[in-house]
């Protein structure tokens, strides 16, 4: 007898880890971006993406507001602001 | 003072009352508050303790294991994956018989990987030699590190302390506590005199290599340790009781016992919920009772076959499996009555709340229900037949 110990790909888009956040998530201001792809690279969620300088955005349907992307930006162009109503 | 206070902050406040002077430990789920507290602690000047940053479990035993060597008082804190890292280390603090005091916020065992709780991981480490307690709530949970400590580094006693505390029940809810003050925690508890230590004024060797000519009675000395230590506890508990006001009544507790005829035994967190069922089932006229371990090791068999001998059904509930063999606390139970004149008629065993699955009043309900003539032999309760599959496909 066997139990449940296989998941099929593709079940973590099913799980919407944008609901962790907790007070703050990033906001791509879209003014000094170079294009450098660094925030989509750290995003340990993988949700940013983006072509072209100022171009950037991240799906706030898994986003978790860790704040890397503010951190690595070399142009300081993404700002961790207030979620609104918490 | 009474503070409304996490599971893990509170252990944090108590071990700072302890004064330890050496601390090591490794993150993990869901222990990690507990250092974390602590750590901030020591960094905020509140707590005169050096903490140790290692890179892993195995590393954090160690350094607990060389600084209560050198004959400080030592702490660490582990869960799961992280208690069973420290496995090799676990046994050696007791052979070499380091009173160190560790918190184990119990978790379930991989794989498949879980973080929630039951009890498998202690529960796996039963033959290690430490002493095992188990905390049902949060003020339990605190008042077992100040008695830990008085048992492991009494001159007759020598042992290392687990204090067991249900992962996320325990470590993440958050309960009215009654923290002690630094006056009253020191009158309890004075500080470690080790009887011998690593001293380079005083050189010697401690944990050498021993050949068959010794060491079946180093195991030998545990064991009678962990005979004593039955009557050595309760007397440390009934101490702390006239210390501080809170009743602590030895390694079992006695709930509704009187005229019982279904009494459950368990362990940890569960048994809250199993007296409130039991209050709701005894306002209906039912016989039931709960009988709680609190040391698992020593497994205190007389004192459960004193407490059951007139209980004629009784219904062992573990949080863990021993694959393949009966459930652990049932197997002990079992043990404990074999041969016995007086004994229940029927010691029926129940595994339930595996991997954090919510053992809920109807999960009891249903255990006492199960609780007839036929004994029952590993029955899993609220088990989902739904996700079995005969074949692996």
């Amino acid at each position: 007898m066997f139990g449940p110990l296989i998941a099929k790909p593709g079940s973590s888009q099913s799980n919407k880890t944008g609901s962790w956040r907790s007070g703050l998530k990033p906001k791509y201001l879209k003014k000094n971006c170079i294009a450098c792809n660094m925030c989509a690279i750290i995003c340990p969620e993988k949700c940013i993406s983006g072509e072209g300088k100022n171009n950037y955005d991240c799906d706030y349907n898994f986003c978790k507001g860790c704040g890397l992307c503010a951190t690595v930006c070399p142009k300081k162009d993404i700002e961790m602001v207030k979620e609104e109503g918490k | 003072m009474k503070q409304f206070i996490e599971g893990s902050h509170a252990v944090a406040e108590a071990v700072r009352l302890c004064r330890p002077g050496v601390i090591s430990a490794y993150p993990i789920t869901p222990q990690t508050h507990i250092v974390e507290d602590l750590a901030a602690m020591v960094s905020e000047g509140k707590l005169d303790s050096q903490t140790v940053n290692v890179e892993s479990e195995h590393s954090a035993a160690s350094v607990v294991l060389g600084a209560s060597a050198t004959g400080v008082r030592a702490y660490t804190a582990t869960s799961s994956q992280g208690l069973f890292y420290m496995m090799e280390v676990v046994f050696n603090i007791a052979g070499l018989r380091l009173p160190i005091v560790m918190t184990d916020a119990n978790r379930a065992i991989s794989a498949p990987i879980n973080i929630w709780n039951d009890q498998q991981d202690t529960i796996s480490l039963r033959d290690s030699g430490w002493i095992q307690l188990y905390a049902e709530n949060i003020q339990d949970t605190v008042d077992l590190h100040f008695m830990a400590y008085r048992i492991a580094e009494d001159k007759s006693m020598m042992l290392p302390v687990m204090v067991c505390m249900d992962g996320f029940t325990l470590t993440h809810g958050i309960e009215t506590v009654d923290i002690p003050s630094q006056e009253e925690v020191d009158k309890f508890l004075p500080p470690y005199k080790p009887l011998y230590k690593l001293d380079v004024d005083n050189p010697m060797t401690i944990g050498p290599l021993v050949d068959p000519e010794y060491y079946t009675e180093t195991r030998y000395a545990i064991e009678k340790t962990h005979e004593e230590a039955l009557k050595f506890i309760p007397k440390v508990m009934a101490d702390f009781s006239k210390a501080f006001g809170r009743n602590y009544n030895g390694l079992v507790e006695a709930y509704r016992l009187e005229d019982a005829e279904k009494v459950i035994v368990a362990m940890g967190s569960v048994c809250g919920t199993i007296k409130d069922v039991i209050d709701e089932l005894r306002s209906k006229g039912k016989k039931v009772g709960l009988l709680k371990v609190v040391s698992y090791r020593p497994f205190p068999g007389q004192a459960i076959c004193d407490a059951l001998k007139k209980v004629s059904k009784v219904g062992v509930l573990d949080r863990a499996v021993s694959l393949g063999a009966t459930a652990p606390i049932a197997a002990d139970v079992k043990a404990a009555f074999f041969g016995k004149k007086k004994a229940p008629k029927v010691i029926s065993s129940f595994v339930v709340g595996l991997g954090g699955r919510d053992i809920t009043k109807d999960s009891i309900k249903e255990i006492y229900r199960l609780l007839g003539t036929k004994e029952l032999s590993g029955e899993f309760i609220d088990l989902k037949p739904e996700l079995l599959k005969e074949s692996y496909e």
